[in-house]
């Protein structure tokens, strides 16, 4: 742990991008306490303030209705990577289990699973996002649940591909002569050596998770107001461009750190976890 | 001598979508307790299939078709259930394959897979029993240094050294019979001269009987007490090994020895694909002796 940090800090974007992140993890933990207004989050409504340019009490101006930019962003990063984590928590086990049956069993219940993988990878994600987004309710827990349904299937075919190429290797069947059990040789054998990929996908996929949650939120099927999200803070300046850039500007600039941030990580993983795309 | 592994009379066929492949015509070999025996053949001439079978593993592939019997201590293991077979695995059935660092899973440490080896035999071991266990295991196969050999993963050793580490798992929990599919064909030929003197030793000291598979004549002579020669799914010819050596009857297995290589460099002659004399009738050397 300690010596692929290291490794990776010695590589200045990988280190770009571990700072980045923890950056906006901290902010996002301790928004409550660095946000300057930290009630700016909620319904709050200060009109002799209202649409202000950045200055030094507002450093990212003011919205719509008065509330300050720079503490709205502290809290939508704690929503983003909230989504992000729980997408993940819950799509990632999934595609890695069904990956791992699909990969190591094989046979006919690799035809029906990755068939099924097939039939999600062939919506196009945001498509299939909006239509479950459409039919369910607006709120936070339907995006993470709209999301998830767009992700396991790249874990299910990531895990799979390396699944079926480690089956073939000398130590699975030397497991299974000394009478391993398939769920021994799947999780304690197989498993182990598709974890580099897994994380390294996680780290990068921390970024798009952000980016699809906030296209889902621009679209007014996300996080509804007044709760901070950076896709609607977007959304809404995006009509008082240019004159008021500063609605539209800071958060989407907050949107491309985070996935700069991650991916750059992601990237930095990859090569010090040796895996190959 | 009692026989520890009777074959008898064993047939081998995948279904396949235009019909069915034979590949056993029906062999026999036996082994007593203690005895090393070898099996010498051509590439698809149904050498690692016969060991799939005696390790119960290509039962359970759906498509193979098996008749015959495959005595194991007293047992068929033909007729044994999945579960059973699988309980002989591990312990008193083992084996060891050609490419030693691939057979080790490069995520663990060597500690940790002989642990898992171990507990095969013994599954409420203790970590420290089992260093302990682990530690004299690997001296009996000469590791220098075997504390630091069970703190590595497997890319970090040298392949000689993950074969004596395979050799001393494969023979960890003291099998009664060790299948060896070509063990160090991946290793160049000091180290695996090496490896083959330690092994013969450790299962000569143990009494482990051994089915050995090879194409390599020459490590076959060092190695086996006695010789079958495999071909096409048929044991062509079989012998005590000096006996068979010395004056080779049927005309493959005179044709197996004659492409052996030299080392004075003659040139290697042809070796039909097929021919009519191989085909011939199985032919057994005496047992006198």
């Amino acid at each position: 742990m300690i010596r692929t940090l290291r490794i990776l800090a010695a590589n200045p974007l990988s280190l770009l991008g571990l700072v980045l992140v923890c950056l906006i993890t901290l902010a996002a933990i301790f928004a409550p306490w660095i946000a300057p207004f930290p009630t700016h989050n909620g319904a709050v409504v200060d009109f002799l303030n209202n649409n202000r340019a950045p200055s030094a009490r507002n450093w990212m101006g003011t919205d719509l209705v008065g509330r300050d930019i720079f503490s709205r962003i502290l809290f939508a990063y704690q929503i983003s990577l909230t989504l992000g984590v729980v997408v993940l928590a819950i799509a990632v086990p999934i595609g890695t289990m069904i990956g791992l049956l699909a990969g190591y069993i094989g046979g006919w219940l690799e035809m029906i699973l990755m068939r099924i993988v097939d039939v999600f990878l062939s919506i196009p994600p945001l498509v299939l996002a909006i239509a479950m987004m459409g039919v369910l309710e607006p709120t936070l827990t339907n995006a993470m649940l709209a999301v998830t349904a767009m992700w396991w299937p790249w874990y299910a075919r990531l895990v799979y591909s390396i699944a079926r190429g480690e089956r073939e290797e000398g130590y699975v069947l030397a497991a299974e002569v000394i009478g391993a059990s398939a769920g021994h040789i799947a999780f304690r054998e197989i498993l182990p050596n598709c974890l580099p990929a897994i994380i390294t996908k996680m780290t990068l996929d921390m970024g798009f998770v952000i980016i699809i949650a906030s296209s889902l939120s621009f679209l007014g099927l996300g996080v509804q107001p007044p709760t901070a999200d950076l896709g609607s803070m977007v959304a809404e300046g995006a009509r008082y461009l240019p004159d008021s850039w500063w609605l539209t500007v800071f958060p989407g600039l907050a949107i491309l750190i985070a996935v700069f941030g991650f991916n750059l990580l992601g990237d930095g993983l990859r090569d010090v976890l040796g895996v190959d795309e | 001598m009692s026989a520890l592994l009777e074959i008898k009379d064993l047939h081998l066929g995948f279904k396949t979508l235009t019909g069915q492949v034979d590949v056993l015509h029906g062999i026999d070999i036996d082994i007593a307790t203690g005895e090393k025996v070898a099996l010498v053949g051509e590439s698809g001439s149904g050498k690692s299939v016969t060991a799939r079978i005696v390790l119960g593993l290509l039962q359970e592939t759906r498509t193979a078709r098996i008749k015959g019997t495959v005595q194991f201590a007293g047992q068929d293991i033909n007729a044994m259930s999945a579960r059973e077979r699988a309980a002989l695995r591990g312990t008193e059935l083992s084996m060891i394959f050609q490419d030693p660092t691939s057979s080790l899973n490069p995520m663990f440490t060597i500690a940790n897979q002989f642990t898992e080896v171990l507990r095969r035999r013994e599954p409420k071991l203790s970590k420290a029993a089992s260093q302990a266990r682990a530690t004299t295991l690997l001296d009996e196969v000469a590791i220098p240094d075997p504390a630091r050999v069970l703190g590595s993963y497997p890319f970090q050793l040298s392949g000689g050294m993950n074969q004596r580490v395979m050799i001393a798992m494969a023979l960890a929990n003291k099998p009664q019979l060790l299948l060896a599919d070509e063990p160090g064909t991946a290793l160049d030929v000091s180290v695996q001269a090496q490896t083959l003197t330690l092994m013969r030793d450790l299962v000569e000291q143990n009494g482990t009987s051994v089915l050995f598979i090879s194409h390599n004549l020459g490590v076959v002579r060092e190695f086996a007490d006695r010789v079958y020669v495999i071909y096409r799914g048929n044991i062509v010819e079989d012998g005590p090994t000096e006996v068979l050596f010395a004056n080779p009857q049927h005309a493959y297995t005179r044709a197996l020895m004659s492409a052996v290589p030299r080392i004075t460099g003659v040139g290697l002659p042809e070796v039909p694909e097929l021919s009519d004399t191989f085909l011939a009738p199985r032919i057994r050397h005496g047992y006198a002796s």
